[in-house]
């Protein structure tokens, strides 16, 4: 009971403190407006240069934008705690660092989930690529894998925040090549060969290409490759994430520097 | 007089520009930032296989890096100088208020013109877009008026967010819309009709034309001093408004409360 109190509860205060306790509005610019400015400028971009479609670029966004709350908000579990000085005390506390963390992470997935939920649909209303009622869910399940693997490279990034400073940037680099490298606006096979390979190792590829192929009216059967690709690469670096994360929260007690990174 | 306003915006900048140096986000993230929206849009117009497309997308891409600047740290110049507790000893010293906030915004422009020489060389070496200005000199004048028309936009958003706690968000959301408006990558031709409108209201959107025309060519003198108009015209706004809005915060008491 403890374990589901601090998952929830901690969780929910956790999700309020990483919008400054400010009104929900926050959301309105950073997560709504953002997204849907990408889409637009990304599929403008794809008529001026008479390549891919509408409902390329308005999915490929749309669960591209999952990446922006996932590896901010992954990164923030530790980097926010520490900007309020809590970090030591939540550390010291005997509270199970299971239920700490993933009641901080699922609130962080399931916001990546709806801002790709609200991206696709209203970039598809807004330029008029045809939805199918059918295929909502099974894009919804596609979104949440990728909204998973990319929580997961949030936590590798989160686990790097014990040493760096500045994690904003790292997670604007890391978002920057999920856009450049996951086949959200290029074509995979447009890309180098060297960032290609590149490419199937990274979160939000995979779960993305599921996602255009149940767009297309896919069977889960077709997708289902995809998804599970996603899905293991999200427990991939999730384990990476914890494990960096165990490793430098010992060095960082050891030299002192949980307060000084 | 106007010595002394020299000296302040030519103090303010260097201070400010050292700052930012030191900030790996207010200086290398602006410059690596707009790159990955830079390449990702190359790589989509090199799909195309137009050469001309190419360099249109160069061109536009190289200098929207300026509006990242601008969107992201000028609209969180006065949450910074309240952070750092000198909002208030900005407002209350002798030197006009407007004039040190554009002084700031000018650094932060700087920074994003480094953006622009680092894309356009991105540009020409890796996916060897022709960058060859017919007329150098204008295309120079081009890049650097454009470059002050956004440092005006810069400081009109400055000012009127100053009341505003969660700027920083707002910032980043017009990032895009403007990208899109000022017809950087896409031409405004492509975009609704009444989209159109606002990007006519934009100084930028003939900035880019006039840097466009003068790498093609072209007479761009008509575009620039239609860029430098509009901008002179938000310039006076922008002025105006920052005393309204100064002395409006003085008189709720909302200078370091908002």
């Amino acid at each position: 009971m403890n374990w589901l109190r601090i998952l929830t509860i901690g969780g929910i205060t956790s999700y309020r403190a990483l919008f400054g306790w400010t009104s929900p509005w926050i959301l309105v610019p950073s997560l709504l407006v953002a997204p849907l400015g990408q889409i637009l400028l990304f599929a403008y971009i794809g008529r001026a240069s008479g390549v891919g479609s509408d409902a390329f670029f308005v999915i490929g966004n749309a669960v591209q934008y999952s990446a922006m709350p996932c590896l901010f908000g992954a990164t923030s579990t530790v980097v926010g705690e520490r900007l309020q000085r809590t970090l030591g005390i939540l550390l010291l506390s005997p509270a199970p660092r299971l239920a700490l963390l993933l009641g901080r992470l699922l609130p962080v997935l399931l916001n990546g989930v709806g801002v790709a939920l609200f991206g696709y649909l209203a970039g598809s209303a807004l330029l008029g690529v045809p939805v199918r009622v059918g295929t909502l869910a099974p894009v919804a399940l596609a979104i949440a894998a990728a909204a998973f693997g990319c929580t997961g490279l949030g936590l590798i990034n989160a686990a790097i925040g014990l040493r760096l400073r500045d994690t904003a940037v790292l997670s604007n680099i890391l978002f920057g090549l999920l856009l450049l490298l996951s086949g959200a606006d290029v074509p995979l096979d447009a890309l180098p060969p060297g960032l290609a390979r590149i490419s199937g190792w990274l979160p939000l590829t995979h779960g993305l290409a599921a996602a255009r192929s149940l767009a297309a009216g896919g069977g889960l059967a077709d997708a289902g490759p995809a998804l599970l690709a996603e899905v293991l690469l999200g427990v991939g670096y999730g384990v990476v994430g914890v494990t960096l994360l165990r490793l430098l929260e010992v060095r960082a007690r050891s030299a002192a520097t949980l307060e000084l990174a | 007089m106007t010595r002394r306003a020299l000296r302040l915006v030519a103090v303010t900048w260097w201070l400010q520009l050292r700052m930012m140096h030191r900030s790996a986000f207010d200086g290398v993230m602006q410059l690596v930032w707009p790159m990955f929206f830079a390449t990702t849009a190359l790589l989509i117009y090199r799909v195309g296989g137009d050469p001309d497309a190419l360099t249109y997308a160069a061109l536009g891409a190289s200098v929207m890096t300026i509006w990242t600047a601008i969107s992201s740290s000028a609209s969180a110049i006065l949450r910074r100088e309240r952070g750092f507790g000198t909002l208030e000893l900005l407002v209350a010293a002798p030197a006009p208020f407007a004039l040190s906030v554009a002084s700031i915004v000018l650094a932060v422009s700087t920074v994003g013109g480094y953006a622009i020489v680092a894309t356009l060389l991105w540009a020409r070496l890796v996916f060897g877009a022709h960058i060859a200005p017919d007329q150098p000199a204008v295309f120079a004048l081009a890049l650097l008026v454009t470059a002050a028309a956004f440092a005006v936009l810069g400081f009109l958003l400055s000012v009127t967010v100053v009341r505003y706690r969660t700027v920083w968000a707002l910032g980043g959301a017009l990032e895009f819309p403007v990208w899109l408006l000022c017809g950087f990558l896409v031409p405004v031709a492509l975009l609704p009709a009444w989209v159109r409108g606002l990007s006519w209201l934009l100084p930028p959107t003939w900035g880019m034309r006039a840097v466009r025309a003068a790498s093609a060519g072209q007479p761009a003198w008509a575009d620039l001093a239609a860029c430098a108009g509009i901008a002179a015209a938000y310039c006076v706004a922008s002025a105006w408004l920052a005393g309204a809005v100064l002395r409006s915060a003085r008189r709720h008491g909302t200078l370091s409360l908002s």
